[in-house]
């Protein structure tokens, strides 16, 4: 650990899966469900955009909020969620990742509470404690859905600040129902807390139409929506993503947004007005196609796991317990022995112990391949 | 007991209930074709692991549909450039007079039936037909072309462009130019 680094930050602990890309580095034929974006490239129309823009000279920086007519899609795409919203209250951000930190980063003050649902996508909690957060988790295990008396409780306890969600789930797949969503918005109202919702799945929600908890009663003046193109939209590499906030909230975002960041790039930019424009029937088709895989998927892993029925995005989150090994050893031998890559489950929280996420973002006849190598890898173990 | 069939539901009710249940068959149906489209040679036990239908329902739906023809057949997308095999496919433009005694459909039929012949299909613009024709050499699709097509009555003109490369077939690209960039571990 080098002293030349601030402490904050050498107290970080690096990401534990980082050692699995060492374990890979020069093996072929390893199939890989641990990856987390989507196997469809960019749709053409899409990419086509963001070429012609590039040979129209589009290679300046925007407002530091992003191009206005994206703002103003992005506001008129979540009115169609029930959001009264409009594009003074959007900033384009450069992916999810970013509105995560200036989110947190404008809100927070050093000691106050952020309470974390998990398991949960990694970058919430180092990013709330950089910000000077205090993180609490509250663990959604075994059913992964928000239980209303614990948090409540945790509530009670902690008085947090903010509280982050992430519906579709990742890791779990998980998404919450209408009731579930009010239950959060009353506590949040009762205890005034902030949701920071992060709703980059929404497109990618399998039974019903995703809900926004901005749109519940009493929740667009407390709620900072999170959401972006890179799942939807496979535009993962182009990071480009935005954030719908309060007047008071947007206005400070933007104070952070603009020095550490200035503008997302204008060519993403300018390819996601296309994606929010004219990219629905492509969108139907991406849909259908995950929900083939992940029935297809889901069926054959039930022979061998526990598994809860996903709801959206595309992972799995199977229990491993019943071969009696941790999440990292049976990662660890199942890409050594078997060379299939998935993530252990505790990368995303403790209570992801005893369980691994696999994305089945990969066509069937890989996932065919990848499932009979985890079958004998079973038999192997027992 | 009388099989559940949308004939037999006879309350506006039932009625009602059957045009939901219609509605889900159909939903059903076409789930099963776009799979099949897709992958004819992917099994039932696969498809129903993909939709969560039960195997006898879709062995129902696609005995239905190969008995009523929706189902046409199950073939395989060949890139024949790539085993060497020298196929000349030519797109050839047909312009027609009709008369009383032959319509479009008539014409049509009787350029269809030759086994050179890949696809007819009726068109919009100056020419009527675009009749695809596939053949061993240059010669051969020439001479059929002026044989057989050209010297039908109602045929007034036609129009040969030869096929000098194909990118794209029924969805299908022919080229792959790109790659899963994707690292393996993305949390």
């Amino acid at each position: 650990m080098s002293r030349r680094i601030s402490e904050r930050v050498n107290s970080i602990r690096p990401s534990g899966i980082r050692r699995f890309f060492d374990l890979i580095t020069g093996r072929r034929d390893v199939i890989s469900l641990g990856v987390g974006e989507p196997d469809f490239q960019v749709p053409w129309r899409i990419r086509d955009e963001m070429i012609y823009s590039l040979e129209r000279g589009y290679t300046s920086y925007t407002s530091n909020k992003g191009l206005k007519e994206l703002r103003e899609a992005i506001a008129e795409y979540y009115r169609k969620f029930g959001v009264d919203t409009s594009s003074e209250n959007v900033i384009v951000t450069t992916g999810v990742s970013e509105g995560i930190d200036i989110a947190l980063r404008s809100i927070l003050n050093t000691g106050d509470t952020v309470l974390i649902p998990e398991p949960a996508y990694v970058s919430y909690k180092p990013l709330a404690f950089l910000a000077g957060g205090e993180v609490v988790t509250v663990s959604t295990a075994p059913d992964f859905r928000l239980n209303y008396d614990r948090l409540i409780r945790y509530a009670r306890e902690f008085c947090p600040k903010v509280i982050v969600i992430n519906y579709p789930n990742n890791p779990t797949g998980i998404t919450y129902s209408k009731k579930e969503l009010e239950e959060i918005a009353d506590i949040a109202v009762e205890f005034d807390m902030i949701v920071i919702s992060d709703e980059i799945y929404a497109e990618l929600t399998y039974s019903g139409r995703h809900i926004s908890i901005a749109s519940l009663n009493g929740m667009e003046d407390r709620t900072i929506v999170l959401n972006g193109f890179s799942k939807a939209f496979a535009m993962t590499g182009l990071r480009i993503g935005y954030a719908i906030a309060p007047d008071d909230i947007i206005e400070a975002m933007l104070k952070i947004h603009q020095y550490c960041m200035l503008c997302a790039p204008i060519v993403s930019q300018i390819g996601a007005i296309e994606a929010l424009k004219n990219c629905e029937e492509e969108l139907e088709r991406i849909r259908a196609v995950y929900i083939r895989r992940r029935n297809f998927f889901v069926k054959r892993l039930r022979k061998m796991f526990e598994v809860i029925m996903p709801e959206g995005a595309f992972y799995a989150f199977p229990s491993i317990r019943n071969t009696g090994l941790s999440s990292e050893d049976f990662a660890e031998r199942l890409l050594i022995e078997k060379r299939v890559a998935v993530i252990p489950g505790n990368a995303f929280g403790d209570c992801g112990e005893g369980y691994v996420r696999c994305s089945y973002a990969l066509d069937i006849e890989r996932l065919k391949e990848a499932l009979d190598r985890i079958e004998d890898f079973v038999k192997s173990v027992q | 007991m009388k099989e559940k069939t949308f004939e037999n539901l006879k309350s506006a009710d039932d009625k009602y209930r059957g045009y939901e249940f219609r509605a889900m068959e159909d939903k059903k149906v076409i789930e099963v074709l776009k799979i099949l489209e897709d992958n004819a040679r992917i099994t039932v036990e696969e498809i129903s692991e993909m939709t969560g239908y039960s195997k006898e329902e879709i062995k129902k739906i696609i005995r239905s549909k190969e008995e009523d023809g929706t189902i046409l057949k199950y073939k395989a997308l060949i890139d024949w450039e790539k085993v060497g095999e020298e196929m000349v496919y030519a797109i050839i433009d047909v312009r027609v007079t009709l008369t009383r005694e032959k319509g479009y459909d008539d014409i049509a039929k009787r350029i269809a039936k030759y086994p050179e012949v890949h696809a007819v299909r009726l068109i919009s613009g100056d020419y009527d037909f675009q009749v695809v024709v596939k053949g061993k050499s240059l010669k051969d699709v020439a001479f059929f072309v002026a044989e057989k097509i050209s010297t039908i009555p109602e045929v007034r003109d036609t129009f040969t462009h030869f096929v000098l490369r194909t990118y794209k077939e029924e969805g299908v690209l022919l080229f792959r130019d790109e790659e899963d960039r994707r690292l393996a571990f993305v949390p």
